[in-house]
């Protein structure tokens, strides 16, 4: 790709400048909400913002502008919040940015909250993330005295008051409807779907929700159209992405990419590949939750479509690369984990569903267990799917799944090792049978 | 292996007890400091119950932890029962109702650092400061820095790539109360990763 030209949200990053608000508005930092206040009618932003195809970075790929417009119309509270949860693991790109240009968000959210005539806003940040936090408070603080924010902002009749809110540590918390509870004041639970956000979310009034790089691509749509953010990328995913590039690779990292590149010049160009000597042997194309892929697939487009048409997605542009010393059952076990760890309880097959298959990995490594073993574990996966409230519970049973449909042989033959390292006897010595395949063979 | 069992399982219900009603602020002292930023908390929102989460974090930092009297002191300025905010304080990992300790050494070990193994770096570190006092040493999921992976968060200070030669320093650091592995955290300036990159 012509790198530099397409850079749009992370180009200048480090430059310190952007650590002040006249700093980034020497850059034109706040033209964007001048404008949309000045020149254009909330309609013609949200109008200009659902043309642009921009779609929501936060996991789901929701078109950012279509969700702005389901709020209802007519004077009333309603709320804007701004996912600054990022607990995927993985993912570490809205760090960067709330890090290094945290006025590019609030000028988002401003020009957010008026199109959608949001008038308080809130972002919930999670609470790991005291730098980012307190970097935050402080740009809220400046845009106050500028009146970007609070009360009639720039002379117009729109109120955008905006609240920096620090989680205390919870995955679910990012899932938006436990993050209105968790806002409130509350456990952070999901709620059940329907009545959605945008009509009955915080404290049961309208909502928007949106990601953090979401909203920060809000700004240079408004500035530029439609149509420039539409130049890059593909017809059904416009627009650049940042990619967070984390695992076995020798330049781990975050990039801004032009959505629909080849994935193997990222994980290779850009990412570096693997360390030397090694291989790819699966990735994971967006987040932790995402099914994972092989190196094959490296050779796919990165774009919300393609991701999905092979069977994953583009989840949260988070690429996890696991090389070929890796092994899969300690991968699929450590993620598991990470379920069980989050789960929010409230559902069964969630709830217990991440417990058995933490179990059922444990058992292969303590020598328990018998290739059946993966049958039910996969039966268990599939019983998740579809039958919980949130999606976390799918988001642990679809990498799980697809580790244990691409990796069975890997999978059966560690549960063959394990149990001959503990005293089994070899599988076909009786037939399979997992009631004396198990213990020592001098019992 | 033990399984894990749910936290509190083993703890007595009183069930013949009056459940704790709200604490009046005239029955129960609570720092001047710590009443007024809750009330700024409170002020914040349109429901003063979102506070709950910034509220319990203030509480923690002057106790310590959210030990029954930072929970009551909590409820009686929030005008909310000590149960609900005890069910809100239980929910969150970064909310301790047990005496954990102040200094928070989070270990990542999450998918992306358990790829370059991480766990070694949490075993050094737990080892080198398993006589530290009033430290919690814990691993944790995904802080959201996978770029610098192995790492780990040192009160908030995230710190890596790391490496189990690393954990004599950063206990060290923490028993004299120093910044551990200066110029190694991402607030750092010029802070880079081994690479070159800029995190
Ligand atoms: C378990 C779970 C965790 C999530 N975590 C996050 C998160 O940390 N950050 C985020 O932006 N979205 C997260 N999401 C997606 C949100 O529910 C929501 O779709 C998103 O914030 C909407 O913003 P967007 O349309 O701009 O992407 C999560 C979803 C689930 C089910
Ligand atoms: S799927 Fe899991 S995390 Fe989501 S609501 Fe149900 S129990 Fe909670
Ligand atoms: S997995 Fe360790 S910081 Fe993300």
């Amino acid at each position: 790709m012509s790198a530099l030209d397409q850079l749009r949200l992370i180009k200048n990053l480090n430059d310190p400048k952007l650590r002040t608000i006249a700093g980034y508005e020497e850059g034109g930092g706040y033209r964007a909400l001048r404008k949309a206040l000045t020149e254009m009618q909330p309609e013609q932003v949200l109008a200009e913002l659902e043309n642009s195809g921009l779609r929501g970075r936060g996991g789901a790929g929701f078109s950012m502008g279509k969700k702005a417009s389901f709020l209802p119309k007519g004077a009333m509270d309603k709320y804007l919040c701004c996912n600054a949860d990022e607990s995927e693991p993985g993912t570490f790109k809205d760090r960067l940015l709330m890090q290094k240009n945290p006025h590019l968000l609030i000028e988002g959210i401003a020009i957010a909250a008026v199109a959608a005539g949001a008038n308080r806003a809130f972002i919930y940040i999670r609470g790991e993330y005291e730098l980012q936090a307190g970097i935050l408070e402080a740009a809220v603080r400046e845009a106050y005295e500028r009146g970007y924010l609070g009360r009639g902002i720039l002379d117009s009749d729109h109120d955008v008051e905006l609240v920096v809110h620090r989680g205390a540590g919870a995955y679910i918390c990012g899932e938006e409807t436990a993050l209105l509870d968790s806002l409130e004041g509350k456990r952070g639970n999901p709620r059940l779907k329907p009545p959605f956000p945008a009509n009955q979310g915080l404290y049961q009034g309208p909502t928007l929700i949106n990601n953090v790089e979401t909203l920060c691509n809000v700004p240079s749509i408004i500035e530029h159209g439609a149509e420039w953010f539409k130049s890059v990328g593909t017809e059904k995913s416009s627009g650049t992405k940042l990619v967070s590039v984390s695992g076995n690779v020798r330049r781990p990292g975050n990039y801004e990419i032009p959505l629909g590149m080849r994935a193997g010049d990222i994980v290779y160009g850009l990412a570096g590949g693997p360390p030397e000597g090694r291989s790819v042997k699966c990735w994971f194309p967006g987040g932790s939750s995402a099914p994972v892929l092989l190196e094959e697939d490296l050779d796919l487009d990165y774009d919300f479509e393609t991701m999905a048409e092979a069977g994953s997605m583009l989840g949260s542009g988070a690429i996890i690369v696991v090389d070929d010393s890796q092994e899969i059952v300690g991968l699929a076990l450590r993620l598991a984990e990470f379920y069980r760890h989050e789960s929010c309880g409230k559902c069964t097959p969630c709830r217990e569903g991440t417990n058995w298959t933490v179990k059922m990995l444990e058992r292969i490594d303590n020598g328990e267990a018998t290739p059946a073993d993966l049958d039910t574990m996969a039966d268990v996966q599939t019983n998740i799917m579809g039958n919980c409230l949130c999606v976390l519970g799918d988001s642990m049973a679809m990498p799980i799944g697809s580790m244990i449909e691409k990796f069975r042989h890997e999978f059966e033959r560690h549960i063959e090792e394990k149990r001959l390292e503990h005293g089994g006897l070899p599988l076909a010595a009786h037939g399979g049978r997992a009631d004396v395949a198990v213990g020592s063979p001098a019992a | 292996m033990t399984p894990e069992l749910p936290r509190g399982w083993d703890r007595s219900t009183e069930d013949q007890a009056d459940p704790a009603v709200i604490p009046d602020t005239a029955e129960i002292e609570v720092p001047d400091e710590l009443r007024a930023e809750i009330e700024e908390y409170m002020s914040r929102y349109p429901d003063h119950r979102s506070a709950s989460i910034p509220a319990l974090h203030a509480a923690q930092r002057v106790h310590g932890w959210c030990s029954p009297l930072a929970i009551r002191q909590v409820a009686a300025v929030m005008r909310v029962t000590p149960a609900y905010l005890s069910s809100v304080a239980s929910f969150y990992d970064q909310l301790n109702e047990d005496p954990v300790g102040r200094n928070k050494v989070y270990v990542c070990t999450s998918v992306a650092c358990h790829l370059v193994k991480a766990k070694a770096v949490f075993e050094a570190i737990a080892a080198a400061g398993h006589d530290l006092e009033d430290t919690e040493i814990r691993e944790f999921e995904c802080l959201g820095a996978c770029d610098m992976a192995p790492m780990a968060s040192v009160n908030g200070r995230y710190i890596g790539p790391l490496d189990a030669g690393d954990a004599p320093e950063i206990v060290a650091a923490i028993r004299e109360g120093r910044t551990p592995l200066p110029g190694r955290g991402l607030e750092d300036e010029d802070y880079r990763l081994p690479w070159g990159g800029r995190a």
